[in-house]
């Protein structure tokens, strides 16, 4: 399918008497320009970065991409990162799973704001998120820093401190896709799953938990993209030292500002790899979560 | 409407197991509620008087004019292209159609480090793929000014609009337009009178949703910007120079006017997706 700019010179004012549809000129041209703009203007804004990444990233070949890969400050920084999303996914997928189960299928005062503080960290910023670690956290300045000190614990500067941080920025996304879903289905499976005998971890293991499967993970791949792409919030918690407490992305940013700029976007591309991977496979899982969604109506209809 | 379940009494039998409601709560306070806590003790403790110092210096004005203001701008210039684009995406159809939707989630997807070196290299005035060009012809250095930290916030704001505006223009009847144009008017007209009211809820939803990110934005700016007060200085980056600086208080207070701000763009965001809901449904039970 094509759009094709009509020739002015060629171009034959539709005729009344013909049924009103045919579409005027100015219609026609309005229909090929606004593709255009948004084709440049997402081009421009979007596309010429995201490419700069890989073309400066590959500048010299693969092979020399591949060596910087194997810089032991990068690989430590990937270690770090695997291991705050290791902590921090299956985390949130059990607060997820819990609260949509707690809060979808009831009706009670205070749901609206009980969901709007759930979306919280979605409009903090990510450093003032880091900020009130510090605040809560730090042997110095932090309301449980004395306690903290006395236990000989390090949370502020070290991983426990990232992982918190990152835990805050992405608990939103699991309970945020199931909630919806949850609250849309009946409570009748459920029901007659009791009404046979099987207890509440049945329940949920057997009915709950199959019903939302696809919005279970594509929450999932959304918790674990943002989880591993994570910055702002970090940035405030990690302290920044090389080859201990730096996770990726906060290796671009040092490897940038050092100079270290081939070593900066091997690094980037990484991200941005995994970054691609999270959209196909969020797009392969909208799929299933559209048949899934047909299915029922189809179910519910009959 | 009440569901059967509801009305038939039959809910305290089913009532779920409270432990789905005790990790619920058990975490919200722990890494919620905690971290709130904390935040609002420590801007207790500095006094109103002092907060409104804090809050108030010369430095910290110049960073709220400098967020705010190219946030506004920012998420403004997204509204109008965001709508250009939905409109691209429901009512054309065109080759790499397909490739334009997905790019537009791409700042979503992509980590904001990613995204600040990206845009740090592209808009170079030395050697950047947009950044040389605009230097050279127009005298406009991007990276390392206020020019380039309103770019960033430019593409992390982008696809709140389409995505808001995409699902309500989908769901427009064309035959409201059809009828319009029959009643002789024009295809701006229609567009003024009859398609933009609807759209308008969704539109503003998204402008506020990308406003409210673009305030808050930190990774994207802090590696494009050259981070010098009164120049191109961002609120949150400004949060960390003052914890770097030990003052606690400083950051503190200004934090809390960004969390501030963000309970009430989270209101404000909430209260248009009502106000659009609404209109949807007396315009759908009129239609």
């Amino acid at each position: 399918m094509t759009f094709v700019v009509p020739d002015l010179e060629i171009y034959k004012p539709p005729s009344l008497g013909k049924g009103a549809k045919a579409p005027s000129l100015r219609s026609k041209v309005l229909g090929a320009i606004i593709p255009l703009i948004a084709c440049l203007y997402v081009g421009l804004v979007i596309l010429t970065p995201a490419l700069s990444v890989v073309v400066q990233a590959f500048a010299k070949g693969v092979q020399p991409f591949l060596e910087n890969l194997s810089s032991p400050d990068l690989l430590s920084a990937v270690k770090m990162t695997l291991l705050t999303a290791a902590i921090a996914v299956p985390a949130n997928t059990i607060f997820g799973l819990a609260a949509a189960t707690a809060i979808a299928r009831k009706k009670f005062r205070g749901k609206a704001l009980l969901l709007s503080i759930i979306d919280l960290p979605f409009s903090i910023s990510p450093v003032v998120v880091g900020l009130m670690l510090v605040l809560l956290y730090s042997p110095n300045h932090g309301v449980f820093g004395g306690v903290i000190n006395s236990l000989g614990w390090k949370i502020i500067f070290s991983w426990p401190g990232i992982v918190m941080a990152t835990i805050i920025v992405t608990f939103p996304f699991m309970a945020r896709e199931v909630i919806p879903l949850l609250e849309e289905e009946g409570w009748e499976q459920e029901e007659a799953a009791k009404t046979l005998g099987a207890n509440d971890w049945q329940v949920f293991w057997k009915v709950t938990l199959p019903s939302v499967r696809w919005a279970a993970l594509y929450g999932l791949i959304l918790t674990t993209a943002r989880a591993l792409g994570e910055f702002g919030a970090v940035s405030v918690v990690s302290g920044n030292i090389r080859g201990e407490t730096q996770t990726l992305p906060l290796f671009v940013e040092d490897a940038y500002k050092q100079y270290q700029t081939e070593l900066a976007f091997g690094a980037a591309a990484v991200l941005g790899g995994v970054a691609l991977v999270s959209m196909l496979l969020k797009f392969v899982v909208e799929q299933l979560l559209e048949q899934d969604k047909k299915a029922h109506q189809i179910k519910s209809d009959a | 409407m009440a569901p059967a379940w509801l009305r038939s009494g039959k809910l305290p039998q089913l009532k779920l197991p409270s432990w789905p409601w005790r990790i619920t709560w058990l975490y919200l306070g722990f890494v919620l509620f905690l971290p709130l806590g904390a935040i609002s003790l420590r801007a207790a403790g500095v006094g109103p008087t002092g907060f409104w110092e804090l809050a108030t210096t010369p430095e910290a004005i110049a960073t709220y004019k400098l967020s705010f203001g190219l946030a506004l701008l920012a998420s403004l210039i997204n509204g109008l292209f965001g709508l250009v684009i939905a409109w691209a995406l429901v009512r054309s159809r065109f080759p790499g159609q397909r490739l334009l939707d997905s790019l537009i989630d791409l700042p979503f997807a992509l980590p904001t480090a990613v995204a600040g070196l990206a845009l740090a290299a592209v808009y170079s005035s030395e050697n950047g793929w947009l950044g040389e060009p605009l230097y050279r012809l127009f005298g406009i250095k991007v990276a390392f000014s206020a020019v380039g930290v309103g770019v960033a916030m430019v593409f992390i704001s982008l696809p709140f609009v389409v995505r808001t505006v995409e699902p309500v223009l989908r769901s427009l009847e064309k035959e409201q337009e059809e009828a319009s144009w029959c009643l002789g008017a024009s295809q701006v007209q229609t567009f003024i009178r009859v398609v933009l009211p609807q759209l308008l809820p969704a539109i503003l939803g998204g402008v506020a949703q990308g406003f409210s990110r673009a305030v808050g934005e930190y990774g994207s700016v802090v590696m494009i910007s050259s981070n010098i007060p009164f120049v191109d200085l961002i609120t949150p980056t400004l949060i960390i120079q003052k914890l770097e600086e030990y003052d606690i208080d400083g950051a503190t207070v200004i934090g809390s006017v960004m969390l501030l701000f963000a309970l009430v763009s989270l209101l404000v965001i909430n209260l248009i997706q009502v106000w659009g809901q609404r209109y949807q449904a007396t315009s759908s039970g009129v239609g």
